[in-house]
């Protein structure tokens, strides 16, 4: 049925995404990736990893914007068992620990269920060991009674010292094992893992080619992807086709201090400051001192971040795609001059930070989808050595360290200090390289509502 | 250290692209599976894929090299086993292919080159092996696996009657000869092998796509083809590509901005409904930019949309807003670089059609992945749009004509794609410029405004 009359268009004050309106209200349209929410679920021994993936996919849908979260079930054990003996729990005819087990299972569930069907969440990640057929069937039949999608993660591997070292960087620091000493903790370990090779049912080419799944072979030597359905599917399925687990470091930097930053101008594309130069010298001297193998130097392609770069005296890549945030109509204003022209836009823009939209400009939610191929890319690299900026800076270290929309525009990203990431654990060590800088740094401030802001930012 | 004084413009127009070059050494990648599975298809998309996205990528099909080698084609006994003087050319024919590869790498330039052969025995891979080791060249083997009666029926009726081998022939004929030739090649078939080949980097389509293999992908291309591959598909669908209605700014000649649509657009816009419910088209998707004018347009279509900020029209900076006559009396220079080469000139402050093409990567990807869609966005996005599927080379991209009014519907088709033209018979203005003969920085106005089309 054609509409007669279109619909008017409002430009939402805040994002500056153009709506249809009717009688002054704004008609809702979401744009989402994903339709049914989605269902992913690990499969595989202990220590192969599953927790690992389960967390890191959930750390990078969230930050592209799918609402996203882990359950896992051995938490939930724990909360029941309070206290861990030993692998005996696990065996297969412990009665009472299945009995335990299969609970645990099912309240993971139903939080799944409440997640996705209730709070809006679009992904739950079901991490669990899932290694009987029967356990998947259950979980199949239970998602398409609720309406979700199901998408297999099953992670492969008989490397005895791959699975050696998982046990020691993460088993022993398990709750289970606070109370036994090296040994102790990593023979019980060993003899739960026997407790599931019985009765482990890999996902079957033949039996299950009509379920999603990817396989993931020897932490990632090769892949086996069934049937991918939907646009979700095909991005985790390259997510996880490009993380790896060898040992590498991340820097992060802004270029060195600016002459806009002096004038306290936000934007622009002007040169280093002396003070900027001194930091670029002190920046190749910290690298050098480093000894960094295989450094990757990335810049974005403006002056100040490849004048940063050139001093370095190693070859770098220019990203187009790390430029700084467009301020728009903004650039290369100073806050009291946006105060001055802008006081709507100013006082908008601290309302809501990451989803505020300069006038022709762009908001920090438009620079995460535009950073997201950088974050690709630093996933599949070693070393690497990112000179960006301010807005660009607090987006990347949002990923990774896992921080939310509302944290992200107000990480602070000093200039001259090198922000040093090491997985797994995201450790951030944070380096001064000794050179004075302006702060530009702003704090949310505390926001008085006026009358004429009386605006619905929820459209 | 004195730091280098790097001059605006030059950092403008810098030949590091908005993306960063990832390939060092050249990437073979070779195609292995019997005849009728595709590797054709795929070569050449594949190659079109990579192509747009500035990695130089050529195709070498060894079939073709037959062809020229062997003037007719008589019947399938020249690819049988034990047929020696078949295999002697054959093998003679794989061989200058290789050689023209190696001259592709060295000479032209080119990055990634696809071998496209049946290559179905291990002697054959280990030949190819152990050249590319000599070389330096990295290789990636994708092998189509498909035993589908249907699907291979389809595939011999869609490309093979075209084929120059029968083209003198009656359809059950070619049909017969094709099925034994078949033949020839299945007994000496030796997939590639999950254990024997763990080194290898390969990845293994089936039944068109429903399951994939990938092993040891090395690097940042082999990973980019392995998700384009994984995300294409055959199901016949077509893609409609059109601009907004004709925009008020469009009326006064001026460019870019955020300007809602004039009477004419409007109409447009409730003539582009009507034709789509003429389409009857199943499930059709419908996506627009972020800007006011296509927008509006999809408004009039009574639909649900998507709305993509990556499909906004080219930034062009300081020129936003402005006339060709204003461009060429406040930035005369500009306008002159911007003629010399309108692919990689980016506006001050704004974007190139390089810089396009890049921004919309991920739309052509989820374009590959959809089925029928209505893509409602503007001038320089619709012409990286359509270079993408017409294959056009980076020259031609800016000068593609996409006039306003007009619904573009792209249909694949064998190895490419028809393309049906419809104007919806409401007038607008032309904003189409052709590159003007006097591109110098020094000509005069006049010379510089020869191709500006009219307006208010």
């Amino acid at each position: 049925m054609l509409d007669p009359s279109p619909r008017e268009l409002t430009q939402n004050p805040l994002r500056k995404i153009w709506l249809p309106c009717r009688n002054g209200h704004i008609v809702q349209r979401r744009v989402c990736m994903t339709n049914c929410p989605t269902l992913i679920v690990t499969v595989g021994l202990p220590a192969r990893g599953k927790t690992y993936i389960s967390k890191k996919l959930t750390r990078y849908l969230n930050w592209i914007g799918v609402s996203t979260k882990e359950f896992n079930v051995g938490q939930y054990r724990r909360e029941c068992m309070k206290i861990y003996k030993s692998f005996e729990f696990f065996s297969p005819d412990n009665e009472e620990g299945l009995k335990v087990r299969r609970q645990c299972a099912m309240a993971a569930l139903n939080d799944v269920r409440e997640y996705l069907s209730v709070k809006g969440g679009h992904v739950a990640v079901f991490d669990a060991t899932n290694t009987t057929r029967e356990r998947r069937a259950t979980i199949v039949k239970f998602a398409e009674q609720n309406g979700f999608k199901v998408f297999f993660v099953e992670s492969l591997c008989d490397d005895k010292d791959i699975i050696a070292q998982n046990i020691v960087q993460v088993k022993l620091g398990s709750p289970d094992y606070i109370h036994c000493n090296t040994e102790e903790a990593i023979e019980d370990f060993m003899n739960r893992i026997k407790c599931y090779e019985s009765s482990y049912q890999s996902l079957d080419e033949i039996l299950d080619r009509d379920l999603s799944y990817i396989k993931i072979m020897d932490v990632g030597r090769r892949y086996l992807v069934n049937r991918v359905l939907d646009h979700i599917q095909s991005r985790i399925v390259y997510y996880l086709m490009n993380i790896h687990i060898t040992p590498r470091s991340i820097y992060l930097c802004r270029h060195g201090e600016s002459d806009l930053n002096i004038k306290g101008r936000i934007g622009g594309d002007s040169g280093l400051s002396a003070r900027g130069k001194e930091f670029a010298r002190r920046l190749r001297k910290f690298i050098q001192e480093q000894n960094i193998k295989d450094l990757k130097v990335w810049t974005s392609q403006m002056k100040r971040a490849i004048q940063t770069a050139e001093c370095l005296g190693v070859p770098y890549e220019q990203w187009k795609t790390l430029n700084e945030i467009d301020a728009g109509v903004c650039e290369e204003m100073m806050y009291e001059e946006i105060q001055e022209h802008y006081p709507l836009e100013f006082a908008l823009r601290d309302q809501d930070k990451y989803r505020y939209r300069y006038p022709k400009g762009e908001s920090y939610e438009d620079l995460v989808q535009r950073l997201e191929p950088v974050i690709m890319e630093l996933e599949r690299q070693e070393n690497v050595l990112v000179i960006c900026h301010q807005a660009v800076m607090r987006c990347l270290l949002a990923y990774f360290l896992d921080k939310t929309a509302e944290e992200l525009p107000y990480l602070k990203c000093s200039l001259h200090t090198v922000l040093k990431l090491t997985p797994v654990a995201y450790e951030v060590e944070s380096v001064f390289l000794g050179v004075d800088a302006v702060n530009t740094h702003r704090d949310k401030p505390e926001v008085r509502k006026h009358k004429c802001l009386s605006i619905d930012m929820k459209s | 250290m004195e730091l280098p004084h790097l001059e605006p413009a030059m950092l403008r127009r810098c030949s590091a692209a908005s993306v960063p070059q990832f390939c060092n050494s050249p990437t073979l990648i070779v195609m292995v599976g019997l005849p009728a599975r595709g590797k054709t298809y795929i070569s050449k998309k594949l190659t079109r894929y990579l192509n747009w996205i500035g990695v130089p990528t050529k195709v070498f099909n060894v079939g073709q090299y037959r062809r020229e080698a062997v003037k007719i084609y008589k019947n399938f006994e020249f690819f049988k086993p034990d047929n020696k003087e078949a295999m002697r050319i054959r093998k003679a024919c794989a061989a200058a292919a290789l050689r023209d590869v190696t001259a592709y790498f060295a000479k032209e330039q080119g990055q990634v080159a696809v071998f496209d052969a049946t290559n179905t025995t291990r002697e054959r891979r280990a030949v190819i092996l152990s050249f590319a080791k000599e070389m330096g060249y990295k290789v990636f083997f994708v092998e189509s696996i498909c035993d589908d009666p249907n699907i291979i029926t389809e595939n011999i009726k869609q490309v093979k009657f075209g084929s120059p081998d029968y083209v003198d022939r009656d359809i059950d004929e070619a049909m017969e000869d094709f099925n034994q030739r078949i033949e020839c090649y299945r007994l000496s078939y030796m997939p590639i092998d999950d254990d024997k080949d763990r080194n290898l980097s390969y990845i293994k389509i089936f039944d068109v796509g429903s399951r994939y293999l990938v092993n040891q992908v090395q690097d940042h291309i082999q990973s980019r083809i392995v998700y384009y591959l994984m995300n294409i598909h055959v199901t016949p669908r077509s893609i409609y590509l059109s601009r907004h209605g004709e925009s008020e700014l469009n009326l006064l000649g001026r460019i870019g901005g955020d300007s809602s649509l004039s009477t004419g657009g409007h109409n447009y816009a409730n003539a582009m409904a009507t034709f789509l419910r003429e389409q009857n088209i199943l499930d059709l998707r419908v996506w627009t930019s972020h800007m006011k004018r296509t927008i509006q347009t999809a408004e009039a279509l009574g639909v649900q949309y998507e709305q993509w900020k990556a499909l906004n029209e080219i930034d062009a900076g300081v020129c936003e807003e402005l006339t060709y006559e204003e461009i060429q009396a406040n930035f005369p220079e500009e306008f002159a670089l911007r003629d010399q080469d309108k692919y990689r000139y980016r506006y001050p402050k704004g974007e190139s059609y390089e810089d396009l093409v890049h921004r919309l990567e991920p739309v052509i990807m989820e374009l590959e992945r959809q089925e029928n869609v209505l893509v409602i966005c503007h001038q320089a996005v619709m012409r990286c749009l359509l270079a993408y599927f017409l294959d056009k080379p980076a020259e031609e991209l800016p000068y593609l004509r996409c006039p306003l009014h007009t619904i573009l519907k792209l249909t694949p088709i064998a190895y490419g794609c028809t393309v049906e033209s419809f104007y919806l018979n409401i007038e607008a203005v032309d904003t189409h410029r052709e590159k003007p003969k006097n591109v110098d920085i020094t000509r005069n106005p006049e010379d510089a405004l020869q191709t500006v089309p009219e307006h208010i």
